[in-house]
């Protein structure tokens, strides 16, 4: 294109799809994640790990071990004395107001393993294949326990995963109002009855963990290299809580990481055993996981058993919503497991509904499983998966239009802010546009035709809708500090403006796919007018950054990116005073844009540069009103959660003589507030969706009675590939959130939160010939055949 | 210990290894070659694919006793001397056909094997299934099927840039 | 994995000493089932004799009505050789196959038929088509060559060094793949030639067997609805998290007619 501008610098600011900043070191090769950093002197850790799912440990025998070519040290559970166990970051209290059971979880195992995977002996040795010869030469007896499963924990009688849990449970939660759901139900014209599960995933980031435990006893630093998504939090619960090692002797570094998911947000015991270990032998101590030891011991996510019920009244109103579920912590509390199932499962069951009347009541249950974290959507995609079928289910059983239903039910544009009977107040939404679009773009009125013509073909067509909301860019503070939080989560960004006017960003968010190094770097070309080029997005490194809570719950830009604003605003108020000052006006008269101070209706102009300079050459300057420089940080604490929404449209075909189903198409219309990359935001819903398919068709975590996980490797768990998945098509609607600076929503996790129902509504609805009410995900292939198998043998008996 | 005599990306190295070195494991601990990645112990994910004489293979799955004499293309040789990216990475820039960067170069070293191995060109669905051996967490390779459509034209001389061959 | 010791011999003879040599030492070709064993730590082998570099086990050539494919013959060879896919097409496509392409870059014909696992690709067209397995010592009928899961009519030291598949009239193959490992599900090779009418199931049971009332039926009636309604009995079927025995068993019969299918 001629722009008639030669050499003009193309437009990078907000809305632009610039292509990523980040990208030239990941295409070449010169990415530089955990594993690749090689410390000087350093050794090689391996962990002894329990190959039961619940055992006492009778005897443990380092000797031999010990005598091995290489082995540098041999810690157990029994050396790491004054040391504390990995916290859980979130207090739930029972419907009785009494607080959780709260088991410590130590770094290595004192006495009992409670999953399989379960850390029992570090072996630290020159070569990591000479830690691993070592480490199977750790003899150890174990007493095999009953395994746990989310089946029998709550059975009366059951085994006991840890000794002072009563029944395995965890606590026993509730929110909204029973009287109120229950008068609700009393005069319903429906009630509809749906149970469920929502399918344990394992995350999978292609990344495996690793964390690199240095220190130096001349200063006491340690530092930790980690593949984290948030590195201050690590630091600060790894510190305060495992360690006891003040911040100031405690870096945390996470450099490129390689997908998180959410598995990466979490503390885990591996790191402070590098970084416990690393003081006790003086050298830098590497661990890397395979992908056998992610399958074991990376946080999963999901798994919930569930009933919920529906009721309406003779227009398919819904009048009330009673859901019980109980979710699965696995053997120890996670870092956020206890709040996913409750303040970000719970808090979701309005969807985008009127329901007037919601109660839900929550048991989280021990067993002797990795424990269960956040994954993608944590909890959001639960709420949204059950609703989202409950509605369709409620749909055929009233014999009223699916889609109808849905937009009887629909919050009104102008009924926002609306306050849902469980806690939220949703700010902003357009959820009659979001569906209308979706419609369209998938062509939801010539379906028939297709159906038909796949008929003709001898393959079941089926199409499926998910209207849905999430919340994310968690927070207030206080507000989640009053549910139980144990931290603030406001976010904190540092502008650092140079002394020739170029700009580095100290961000406490954490890009590991996510593109900040190129998305915050366009804010700051639109707010202070800096070329794209002369921005670089610093992030990752407690010894750089301020603080900062990380990356999590779709809220880098909601509120690191509000933080960063809130910085800009006061490096803009101060540069402005600066420029007043060179240009001799009040400061009042000092207008910002564009890059330029200009008097207002002068021609009299400062550039952002020459006031940078200035603040850092002060040699014209009024040294005694301002401090010379122009760097400034804020804290950013959230007002409200964002609430993203809109419209996931699947199309399926189904093989009836396999059972397989093909994705056919995947028309994805969501409304994440204002856009700043829109090629990065398609990308995110994109990847989201492939998880969500992902769940639908072909992820399953399958324990089996034993405990032992069955699908403990990519031989046997299902992750999904190109030819697994379809086109994914992609518009975004926009209504703005009201609350922070950017109107910015989030767009990481709706991928995720809104495709599983829209791809189990399409195969209920391809298999409607055969009278199937619900299909459980994943809906494999076996799964299938054996649905339409059965209801032909039924056929055949009538 | 076994002495292995290997070109890497047109650089001749002879290198100790035990016979149970892996190739990956000598091109990133002995090499320091980071750039191949270690992403599963099943031979599945693809991240650690490199070209050993023209040719595609998992570098964890290959001793590295049994390169000895070959040629080893990595990701780090895959682009120009002068800096300038091969079309696929070109390719893979401008269609956000990457994310967290993890899986990026065993998929870009599988992707150029992959073009160059059918000049007639390959369908949409042929991407797809020619990349049954590279999983990708991050972008639902929607956009990885279009870099490498894209790249495909230009590899075979019939666009002059995949900017061009968007349109 | 465990350290060993390394060889490379070049000749077959070379490599069955080194075999004799020492019971606990491995044969090794294309790797892509051994090593991620070894890397697992599944097997303990002192040594490793690498048969790459054997010549005589390379190759493809037609010998009179029969292709003869050298043990070391990489998937993608055999899938890309124009002489395979003039002569057995449905044995080239069974390479096209196999795994992915870096794992057809590497994996070899000998190697798989080798090591036979009951979900692997090679063994049905092997017992589908009749061939004949020439070892270092011997030649073996497919008939009498898979004992079992994992196990073959071979010894410790005697090597695989050709397979020679008599050319069919007609032959096809067809699988379902297991989503997870992509290994085979349930697979069919069905052929019609001088062997006889044959459907050899793999990936369904501990090993690949040859299916009678099946073969009967195409010998009668070659057609996809000669088998259409025959169905597999469940009893010795694999079952796991993927699939149930029932399910197995009915993916035999979709998978036999879907070969005669594809044969043509």
């Amino acid at each position: 294109m001629d722009t008639g501008v030669e050499n003009a610098t193309p437009f990078a600011g907000i809305g632009a799809s610039v292509k990523r900043k980040e990208d030239l070191r990941f295409l070449s090769g010169r990415g530089h994640y955990t594993d690749d950093i090689s410390r000087p002197g350093q050794t090689h850790c391996w962990f002894v790990r329990s190959p039961h799912a619940h055992a006492r440990i009778a005897s443990l025998d380092t000797a031999a071990a010990a005598g091995m070519p290489g082995v540098v040290a041999i810690f157990t559970g029994a050396d790491m004395t004054g040391i504390g166990g990995v916290p859980c970051g979130w207090l739930i209290h029972n419907k009785d107001g009494t607080p959780m059971r709260e088991p410590p979880h130590p770094v290595l195992a004192q006495g009992k393993a409670r999953f399989v995977g379960d850390a029992v002996a570090m072996v630290i040795a020159e070569t990591r294949q000479q830690a691993r010869d070592a480490a199977e030469a750790v003899t150890v007896e174990y007493d095999v326990l009953p395994a746990v499963g989310m089946d029998n924990a709550l059975t009366p009688g059951a085994a006991l995963v840890h000794d002072d849990v009563p029944g395995n449970l965890c606590y026993d939660w509730h929110i909204g109002d029973e009287a109120a759901m229950r008068a609700a139900f009393s005069g319903a014209k429906h009630i509809v009855t749906l149970e469920l599960t929502n399918n344990r995933l394992i995350p999978n980031a292609m990344e495996p963990r690793s964390a690199i435990g240095d220190y130096d006893p001349t200063t006491g630093d340690h530092t930790l290299y980690t593949t984290s998504q948030n590195p201050h939090v690590i630091r600060l619960l790894m510190g305060a809580f495992v360690l006891n090692i003040p911040e100031h002797k405690l870096r945390v570094v996470a450099p490129d990481v390689g997908g998180g998911f959410g598995s990466k947000i979490f503390h885990y015991i591996e790191e402070a055993a590098v970084t416990w270990a690393a003081a006790r032998i003086a050298r830098p101590i590497k661990w890397t996981a395979d992908r056998t030891e992610s399958f074991m011991t990376d946080a999963h996510g999901r798994d919930h058993v569930s009933v919920a019920k529906l009721a309406l009244d003779e227009h398919g109103t819904f009048l009330g919503l009673h859901v019980a579920t109980r979710a699965n912590m696995g053997a120890y509390l996670s870092t956020f497991a206890t709040s996913v199932p409750t303040y970000l499962y719970a808090t979701l069951l309005a969807g985008v509904y009127t329901t007037p009347a919601i109660y839900a009541e929550v048991k989280a249950v021990f067993t002797t499983t990795v424990p269960v974290d956040a994954y993608r959507g944590a909890g959001r995609p639960e709420a949204t998966f059950l609703l989202e079928r409950l509605v369709d289910v409620a749909a055929r059983d009233t014999g009223i239009d699916k889609l109808e239903i849905r937009r009887r039910n629909f919050i009104k544009p102008d009924q926002f802010p609306y306050q849902t009977p469980v806690a939220l107040e949703y700010d902003s939404g357009d959820y009659f546009s979001t569906l209308e679009m979706g419609l369209k773009a998938a062509d939801w009125a010539g379906f028939e035709a297709r159906r038909a013509a796949a008929r003709a073909q001898g393959k079941l067509r089926g199409i499926g809708i998910s209207t849905y909301l999430e919340a994310c860019g968690i927070a207030p503070s206080a507000v989640v500090g009053a549910l139980g939080a144990r931290a603030g989560l406001y976010e904190v960004g540092t502008i650092r403006v140079h002394p020739t006017g170029s700009v580095t960003v100290l961000t406490g968010t954490h890009s590991h796919g996510q593109g900040h190094e190129t998305t915050l770097a366009q804010l700051v070309c639109d707010q202070l007018g800096v070329p794209f080029d002369k921005v670089d997005i610093v992030h990752g490194d407690t010894a750089k950054i301020p603080f900062g809570m990380g990356t999590y719950g779709s809220r880098s830009l909601a509120v690191g990116g509000s933080a960063m604003v809130k910085a800009m605003d006061k490096i803009i108020a101060k540069a402005k005073r600066i420029a007043a000052h060179l240009m001799e006006a009040s400061v009042e008269d000092v207008e910002f844009a564009n890059g330029e101070f200009r008097v207002a209706g002068t021609d009299k102009t400062k550039a952002f540069a020459e006031i940078a300079l200035t603040a850092y050459v002060p040699h014209n300057y009024p040294i005694d009103e301002i401090e010379p420089g122009l760097e400034e940080t804020a804290f950013y604490d959230p007002k409200n959660f964002t609430y993203p929404g809109g419209c996931h449209i699947a199309e399926v075909e189904i093989e009836p003589e396999t059972g397989h189903v093909r994705m056919v198409n995947f028309t994805a219309v969501d409304d994440v507030g204002r856009v700043i990359n829109p090629m990065i935001v398609e990308g995110q819903v994109q990847g989201g969706v492939a998880q969500g398919i992902g769940q639908a068709l072909l992820e399953a975590c399958v324990y089996g009675s034993d405990g032992q996980l069955l699908s403990g490797s990519l031989m046997d768990y299902t992750m999904p590939r190109a030819d697994d998945l379809a086109p994914v098509s992609v518009a975004t609607h926009t209504t703005l959130c009201t609350h922070n600076p950017l109107g910015v929503k989030g767009c990481g996790e709706v991928g995720a939160i809104g495709s599983p129902p829209a791809v189990i509504n399409a195969v209920v609805d391809a298999l409607k010939e055969y009278d199937v009410r619900h299909v459980d995900m994943p809906a494999t292939p076996a799964k299938i055949w054996s649905i339409i198998h059965g209801s032909a043998q039924r056929a055949a008996a009538e | 210990m076994p002495q292995v005599t290997l070109t890497v990306n047109g650089k001749q190295h002879s290198v100790e290894v035990e016979g149970r070195t892996l190739l990956v494991e000598l091109l990133r601990e002995k090499l320091r070659l980071t750039g191949t990645h270690v992403g599963c112990d099943t031979s599945q994910c693809g991240a650690c694919v490199v070209h050993v004489d023209g040719n595609s293979l998992k570098s964890c799955t290959t001793l590295a006793v049994a390169v000895d004499g070959c040629s080893v293309t990595t990701i780090e040789g895959l682009a120009a001397a002068d800096g300038t990216l091969h079309p696929m990475q070109e390719a893979f820039r401008e269609y956000h056909a990457l994310q967290c960067g993890f899986c990026t170069p065993g998929m870009v070293m599988s992707a150029v094997d992959l073009v160059q191995k059918h000049p007639e060109g390959l369908s949409e669905q042929e991407i797809r299934e020619g990349l049954e051996g590279n999983l990708c967490r991050c972008t639902g390779y929607h956009n990885i099927v279009k870099a490498i459509d894209a790249a495909q034209e230009v590899m075979h001389g019939r666009r002059a840039s995949v900017a061009a061959a968007a349109e | 994995m465990y350290d060993f010791d390394y060889h490379k011999p070049t000749t077959v003879a070379d490599a069955v000493a080194l075999l004799a040599a020492d019971p606990d030492a491995k044969a090794v070709s294309g790797g892509h089932t051994l090593i991620p064993a070894l890397k697992h730590r599944l097997n303990k082998p002192t040594s490793l004799v690498d048969l790459s570099g054997i010549a005589e086990m390379k190759g493809i050539k037609q010998v009179g009505n029969a292709i003869v494919i050298g043990a070391f013959t990489r998937h993608v060879e055999v899938a890309t050789s124009a002489l395979v896919k003039s002569t057995i097409p449905a044995l080239a496509y069974l390479a096209s196959h196999i795994g992915d392409n870096q794992v057809r870059n590497r994996g070899t014909i000998g190697g798989s038929v080798s090591n036979n696992d009951p979900a692997a690709d090679y063994p049905s067209a092997v017992l589908g088509l009749g061939a004949t397995i020439h070892t270092s010592s011997r030649k073996i009928p497919a008939d009498e060559f898979f004992l079992g899961m994992f196990t073959t009519a071979m010894e410790p030291d005697e090597l695989l060094v050709a397979i020679e598949f008599p050319i069919p009239e007609k032959a096809g193959y067809a699988k379902m793949k297991n989503p997870a490992s992509r290994y085979v599900m349930a697979g069919a090779f069905v052929s019609k030639g001088p062997a006889g009418v044959r459907v050899a199931i793999n990936g369904a049971a501990a090993c690949v067997f040859r299916q009678a009332e099946m073969e009967a039926a195409l010998a009668a009636n070659w057609s996809p609805e000669a088998v259409a309604g025959i169905k597999q009995p469940a009893d010795d079927m694999n079952s796991d998290i993927h699939g149930s025995a029932e399910y197995r068993a009915h993916l035999v019969t979709v998978m036999a007619k879907r070969a005669v299918a594809a044969a043509g």
